[in-house]
């Protein structure tokens, strides 16, 4: 129980923290001032949620450090987040489809999250749940406005959904731990999270034409620690200062 | 092709500190259409807290005074210091006046 505990606390403060580090990348960049704001914002809950949860797990399992040697010590195959919130930046299409796809997941996800045994688990949902409402809400108002705008800008969102697809089904598709997290009443059923995420998504899309590939197959194993290439990346400029010097503080 | 047709129109935003007081100008910013202009105000301008309710308008839509005629529109009410209300006593639970 206390090891199911702790991987699969990890998969979710993982997604927010590995989430929030690629959005903060665009801290500066921005297309604009105010979507540049938007961008940092969803950065800093995402890493807000992460702190969160690195904090209940430390208090859970002493161990394991506190919470910058959770987030900033671990090795590549000790991360538990989807394929999806790792894959880079790209333009702003390529980040708003990663974002929408993910924001679909995380916000039914955080809704069922309600339903849990778990009360400390509950109560960070809880708190979450507000900010990822909004944040699937940015989201999909720029699926709309992408695929709406202009022809270049409907090419490059369908180019960007081309390109995800493969990484969108990972956090809807339940593992052995979704599984064994559901049934000791600590995480949801992801099958059922999975459905309602599907028809929303291909709603939303097909709704202001952009073309779902048909492709049903995805890749897998983030979540149980098998990273794409670009995680080494992530994590080297993540974890720089933690390696460089350790225990530091500012 | 002109500058407008690459910007976004500008819109004023207006925000509401609490319920029961008017909604008060705090900037502007660049958005493009109303839906857009309150989710951009929500991020740039209520991050700290600054308030609960939003209005934006199209600053196009905004007719101003102008400023050559300040003599006349606002001058004369210079001398009319009997239109102050400060020879009332207000009561301590009045607010915001």
């Amino acid at each position: 129980m206390s090891d199911l505990k702790y991987k699969y606390f990890l998969r979710i403060a993982d997604n927010a923290m590995i989430l929030g580090q690629r959005l903060s990348e665009w801290c500066g960049h921005g297309p604009i001032l105010e979507q540049d704001m938007a961008l940092t914002n969803i950065a800093l809950d995402q890493i807000g949620e992460a702190r969160l949860l690195y904090q209940l797990i430390s208090e859970l399992f002493p161990e394991k450090g506190d919470e910058d040697k959770i987030a900033f010590t671990r090795d590549i195959s000790a991360y538990y987040n989807c394929l999806l919130v790792e894959q880079p930046n790209g333009n702003f299409a390529d980040t708003i489809a990663r974002q929408y796809l993910f924001d679909s997941f995380n916000f039914h996800f955080h809704q069922a999250l309600q339903n849990v045994d778990d009360q400390r688990i509950k109560e960070i949902g809880a708190k979450c749940l507000k900010e990822v409402t909004y944040h699937r809400r940015w989201s999909s108002e720029w699926i709309k406005r992408l695929a709406l705008g202009t022809e270049v800008s409907h090419q490059k969102l369908q180019d960007a959904i081309n390109k995800i697809w493969k990484y969108a089904n990972e956090c809807i598709t339940p593992d052995a731990l979704d599984n064994e997290a559901h049934a000791n009443c600590l995480g949801p059923d992801i099958n059922q999270v999975s459905s309602i995420v599907s028809e929303e998504r291909a709603q939303l899309l097909d709704s202001v034409g952009i073309t779902v590939p048909e492709n049903t197959w995805f890749l897998s194993g983030g979540k149980t620690g098998s990273h794409s290439e670009y995680m080494g990346y992530v994590l080297a400029e993540m974890q720089y200062m933690q390696r460089a010097y350790p225990d530091m503080q500012w | 092709m002109n500058d407008n047709y690459k910007n976004w129109p500008l819109w004023e935003v207006f925000i509401r500190s609490k319920a029961g007081i008017a909604h008060k100008h705090v900037g502007s910013l660049h958005a493009a259409d109303a839906e857009m202009a309150i989710e951009n105000a929500r991020d740039v301008y209520t991050r700290r807290q600054e308030g609960e309710s939003i209005w934006v308008v199209e600053s196009s839509n905004i007719t101003a005074s102008n400023p050559e005629e300040s003599e006349s529109l606002y001058e004369p009410a210079k001398d009319k210091v009997y239109r102050h209300p400060t020879f009332y006593d207000l009561p301590d639970e009045v607010k915001h006046m």
